[in-house]
């Protein structure tokens, strides 16, 4: 092994390998976005498997250096998987997996098969066909004009700039088709067309990836850099951008860090988009677990410190106005189940000056607590009176739906409310609804 | 030529009982729609077989297995748990999974094979495309414990499974332990999958639990038939595919023994009586062919209800305007009703005519019947409409009430549109109907 060079000599084929590894991870990359929004992964996935005899008989019948027939070749075969995968389904009544799983399976043996007994005529073994061999793709060179190129370069430059040409002239039909599927063929936009169209394409990808990182990496390359974008956000021209993204850093990882550890290069991309993956799915800022984790304890937060209004506004309520006000600590926290989420949030009502500490341990609502807690004690209220009315409920079944929906009253919904009621002034339970100020 | 030596047998007798055992578990997987969680696991157990390696040093089977397993039920685990919180789809999940590990797995293979001296290369990269050749009495007797495992399970939980497969929604409201169900049948699945890798191969390994089972379905109907045909489905492929590949010593076994599965497969799919594509097609045609009879029963029944008894003669060209189809098609409906005593021919002007014999008649009158009665039906509950499809197919008298289809009858009688149908004709064609049989 050589370790990484990244100047000086040798340096050229770090580099080489990374710009081979990003031409065809975003080619990839672009077309798996709409694999995996027309939830088509899978299919993808066995197309990449499956063209394997139509790269080998291409190469057999016409040579390496015959770019379109190798192109032809794969497409047609992953036409017919696709074609053959939907007449399992529907004429032999195979379930639509099952049916993916024999195609690939099928079409990915009578590959190796060709490339077992060929392998010495067509510069192609089975290795490669697993692994790739991007250092052999960045080592055989040709000389276009003055300029030294590895000679797969063209063939993956062609598919880059077909998918992107595709992409671009087809954006509309595919995003249609894409998101809703019903629409574009109601627009006459033929979402089998659209299908044929993304499997010829993504034939076209394995093609130029095959060589460079092999099958299963292709595959890789087709679906998590897409699936990561997908966490990343709601957009597709941002999704398509976020998916090329991930498949050049992983390129750029793998090719530094499988020399590193004297490693395949192809499967350290894999690995390094996958750990792209994960690092989306943990902190992904809207759809991330984190994201998620730390909005759903914003709310409970919300929730607690308008709990912790509305039980010091019903104190006051309960209680005449001489004496002692407010209530414990102790008290107001065991009414909101206690906890951190309970102290943080009294604490932040504190600082807001939503409550005041009088006495040293008793809490007390301010002039702008206590507006804060009559709209949530009236979004309660007028809903109780509004169930009473209209549905007829019991005077026990009230309380309990009205504590959840409460926070999520605003003034236009009490409103509406309020119009709904004969008189919108008493509960249910005879307590008095505040006014609107 | 066949060469039975000691290693032959051994290989032998360990292919076919990987490929009983994965034909009893597939089944399970198929039907409930996971067919490629095999595939997904046998992807995953490749980062936990060099890990093992790893760490064990040695290329000894068991450890190896165990990583393997720990690796491949991780994958299903973070596949649980990522459907669950992540918004990730189910597809682009499988193949995120199966293509990370299977990178990590060869990241490792090549990690290993520039380390080690010890001329271990060929020993792993052989479980992503399988190699019989090195298969040692061991080992056949793990697949065999497993294989066996397999069929305790499946025997004991028969019923369970067969519930939890067909209507697993029934059975958690039941009570049964569904989760439990769930996981035996995971973990029967993950175990035959890892004791394949080393005969089939990471890539290919997933066909043995699809290809027997998805095969025997064009064969029945039933469960325990399903089963069994499928172990001896999968006994008979792992066997065959063995022998086929001891002849080319250039192949991996498992494009071999997946080829073999394909074969089976698609000789079942096109020549299966009933399921099969061609006895579907032949049954289709033949069921075309009987509308066709009965359109041109019941039309030469209506022209017989004109001013003149004269028009209820057609020829066959007549016939092919008639219907728009091809004058072959019509020669030969024309023919199939001469030949069932509903036609008769005669001679005329226009060429040889075509006229309702007395059977042709009765038939007829009991086809326009049904008709009259659905067109009057639909005219009077038009909102029904949507639901009822396929209204040639349904006989009417099956469908609906006795006392609906008096009424029916009596407002079709009093326009005097009502076919006359001998009670005994009505309720033969009833009984045959109910039989499966046509009238």
């Amino acid at each position: 092994m050589t370790g990484l060079v990244l100047w000086g000599p040798g340096a050229e084929l770090t580099w080489w390998n990374f710009a081979v590894g990003a031409i065809v991870n975003s080619a990839c990359a672009i077309l798996g976005c709409f694999l995996v929004l027309r939830r088509m992964s899978m299919l993808g996935d066995a197309i990449s498997h499956a063209v394997l005899p139509g790269i080998v008989i291409a190469y057999f019948l016409a040579g390496r250096e015959a770019v379109v027939s190798l192109y032809l070749g794969a497409m047609i075969v992953a036409i017919l998987t696709a074609l053959l995968v939907q007449t399992l389904n529907r004429f032999g009544s195979v379930p639509e997996d099952a049916a993916l799983g024999i195609a690939f399976t099928a079409f990915f043996s009578i590959g190796v098969v060709l490339v077992s007994n060929f392998a010495s005529r067509a510069h192609i073994d089975v290795d490669c066909v697993l692994f790739g061999d991007m250092d052999f793709v960045s080592i055989d060179r040709f000389y276009w004009g003055p300029f030294d190129l590895p000679r797969a370069l063209p063939k993956m430059l062609i598919a880059l700039v077909a998918v992107v040409v595709f992409v671009g002239v087809f954006w509309k039909e595919l995003k249609i088709a894409s998101f809703d599927p019903a629409l574009a063929t109601a627009m006459g936009i033929s979402a089998i067309v659209v299908h044929y169209l993304l499997m010829a394409m993504t034939a076209v990808v394995t093609v130029a990836a095959l060589e460079a990182v092999g099958v299963v990496i292709c595959v890789a390359m087709l679906i998590v850099p897409a699936a990561t974008a997908y966490l990343l956000t709601d957009r597709l021209s941002t999704m398509t951008l976020w998916s090329v993204a991930v498949a050049i850093l992983s390129s750029l990882a793998g090719c530094i860090l499988a020399p590193l550890t004297g490693t395949n290069i192809a499967g350290m991309m894999a690995v390094a988009a996958g750990m792209q993956f994960a690092l989306a799915v943990v902190f992904a800022p809207r759809y991330g677990l984190v994201g998620k984790g730390i909005r759903a304890w914003r709310l409970s937060v919300r929730i607690a410190e308008e709990d912790l209004t509305a039980l010091l506004y019903r104190d006051e309520e309960s209680k005449p106005t001489t004496g002692v006000r407010g209530l414990t600590i102790e008290h107001l926290l065991a009414g909101v189940g206690g906890g951190f989420t309970g102290r943080h949030a009294l604490k932040k009502l504190q600082q807001r000056g939503m409550v005041e500490l009088v006495d040293g341990a008793r809490v007390v609502l301010s002039a702008a607590g206590r507006e804060a807690a009559e709209s949530l004690v009236r979004s309660h209220r007028l809903w109780e009176a509004y169930l009473v009315e209209h549905f007829q409920l019991p005077l026990d079944h009230l309380h309990e739906p009205a504590e959840k929906i409460e926070h999520f009253i605003g003034p236009q919904l009490q409103q509406q409310l309020a119009a709904g009621l004969p008189k919108a002034d008493t509960d249910p339970h005879g307590s008095e609804i505040p006014p609107v100020k | 030529m066949l060469d039975l030596s000691y290693n032959t047998i051994v290989v032998l007798l360990g292919t076919a009982l990987l490929g009983a055992g994965a034909g009893l578990v597939g089944s399970f997987s198929v039907l409930r729609g996971r067919a490629l969680i095999g595939d997904v696991i046998a992807h995953a157990a490749l980062p936990g077989l060099c890990l093992a390696f790893l760490i064990a040093g040695r290329k000894n089977l068991t450890p190896l297995l165990i990583g393997a397993l720990a690796t491949g039920t991780l994958s299903v685990l973070l596949l649980t748990v990522l459907r669950r919180y992540t918004r990730v789809k189910d597809d682009a999940l499988l193949g995120t999974i199966r293509s990370v590990f299977f990178g990590a797995g060869i990241v490792l293979i090549t990690y290993i094979q520039n380390r080690s001296t010890e001329g271990s290369k060929a020993g792993l990269t052989s479980y992503i495309l399988g190699k019989t050749a090195g298969m040692v009495a061991a080992d056949v007797q793990l697949i065999g414990g497993v294989a066996l495992a397999a069929l305790v399970c499946v025997v004991l939980l028969y019923k369970e499974l067969r519930l939890a497969s067909f209507d697993p929604g029934f059975a958690r409201v039941q009570g049964w332990p569904a989760l439990l169900l769930d996981n035996v049948q995971m973990t029967l699945a993950a175990l035959i999958t890892i004791v394949g890798l080393p005969a089939v191969g990471a890539v290919l390994v997933a066909a043995m639990l699809i290809l027997p089972p998805v095969t025997m379905r064009f064969w029945t109907d039933r469960l325990s038939k399903l089963l069994v045909g499928s172990a001896i489905i999968g006994a008979a492929i792992g066997g065959l595919g063995t022998l086929t590949s001891a002849q080319y010593s250039l192949l991996p076994t498992g494009p071999v023994i997946v080829l073999v599965g394909t074969a089976f497969f698609v000789v079942s799919m096109l020549f299966a009586p009933r399921r099969g594509i061609l006895a579907r097609a032949a049954a289709l045609r033949d069921f075309r062919r009987m509308l066709l009879r009965q359109r041109i029963l019941s039309r030469l029944y209506e022209y017989a209800e004109g001013p003149t008894s004269e028009d209820a003669w057609l020829t066959e060209s007549e016939v092919a305007t008639t219907f728009d189809i091809t004058p072959a098609a019509a020669r030969h409906a024309i023919n199939d009703a001469v030949f069932g005593g509903t036609l008769v021919p005669r001679s005329s002007a226009k060429g040889t005519e075509y006229g309702l014999t007395d059977a042709g008649w009765d038939h007829a009158a009991l086809v326009v019947r049904g008709e009259r009665l659905w067109q009057r039906y639909l005219v009077e509950h038009p909102d029904l409409a949507g639901q009822l499809v396929d209204l040639d197919l349904t006989n009417i008298d099956d469908y609906l009430p006795a006392d609906v289809i008096r009424k029916l009858e009596a407002s079709l009688a009093a326009e005097g549109r009502l076919p006359e149908t001998s009670e005994s004709a009505a309720s033969q064609a009833s009984a045959a109907r109910r039989q499966g049989g046509r009238p």
